[in-house]
């Protein structure tokens, strides 16, 4: 554990960047750019799962398994939602979420 | 010390986090990004997690975030500025976000959380022996999953991205 941070202090972190990234996921109308606000939710709850774990449970290791496994869906998450919205630039020629409407090929 | 360098990566890391989620420009908002996700790294070392603030740098930093720039640079114009949001549904946005966060951190102080104190370091050769071990507490059934999954994704992609000619109505639209 950190020397002289608490708990509530790191929470209180992961909860700002949490809600930073709902706001960015409203907000944007873009489809990268709501790719990089999920990016920053799924972020912020691995660190959650992580100093839970260093706090609380000490003696045992699962939030830094659990971490590495949200860490590889979300790897995949990625690559598979960028290769969507290569797909889709290729359809019609914009990323825009307005612009979306068909998603067959 | 360590409260300081805490400090210096909490500012960091909130600053680059909304200067991505608000920058107009798509490249540097991915640059951002990649700030904040060196700083969660920097409180992965912080906590004495080695082997996931490497996981965390090599994954992301190194992975993702190339992808992501790659893929800005095959679908952007550099100069193009983003589409902003009215900024009515921007304020009623942030009004809900800070409510919910309001609500989060109540319940967070309210919490009496039992922390043990401990300087516990966790060593590559447990997480390794946690993940591949069959008894009781053992990961080694997600942990194939996981390939399988990391797999299927991986033909997905390529099956996806590989795609067709522009097809008739990419045509239209482009015409448009």
């Amino acid at each position: 554990m950190i020397l002289g941070v608490s708990i509530y202090e790191i929470l209180t972190l992961t909860s700002i960047l949490f809600f930073i990234g709902v706001y960015g996921f409203i907000t944007r109308t873009n489809l990268i750019s709501m790719l990089i606000s999920v990016e920053l939710i799924l972020n912020s709850s691995v660190v959650n799962f992580v100093v839970i774990n260093k706090y609380l449970f000490p003696e045992v290791l699962q939030g830094v398994f659990f971490a590495v496994f949200i860490i590889a869906v979300a790897a995949a998450e990625t690559a598979l939602a960028i290769a969507i919205i290569i797909n889709l630039y290729r359809l019609i020629s914009s990323v825009e979420v307005k612009d979306t409407e068909v998603m067959k090929y | 010390m360590e409260k300081i360098l805490f400090y210096i990566l909490a500012i960091i890391m909130v600053v680059f986090a909304v200067a991505s989620v608000s920058s107009r420009k798509m490249l540097r908002s991915v640059v951002y990004l990649l700030f904040v996700l060196i700083g969660m790294a920097g409180i992965y070392f912080l906590i004495d997690y080695n082997f996931l603030a490497a996981i965390q740098l090599t994954v992301y930093a190194g992975g993702i975030i190339v992808l992501m720039i790659f893929s800005v640079l095959l679908i952007h114009h550099i100069e193009m500025e983003l589409e902003v949001a009215k900024t009515f549904k921007k304020i009623i946005t942030a009004i809900v976000c800070m409510a919910g966060l309001g609500i989060f951190l109540t319940t967070i102080y309210s919490h009496p959380f039992n922390v043990i104190e401990n300087s516990n370091s966790t060593t590559i050769n447990e997480i390794g022996k946690g993940f591949l071990s069959y008894e009781a507490g053992g990961f080694i059934l997600p942990f194939e999953v996981i390939s399988v999954l990391l797999l299927a994704a991986m033909i997905g992609a390529i099956v996806i991205a590989k795609g067709t000619k522009k097809t008739e109505v990419g045509r239209l639209k482009s015409e448009e």
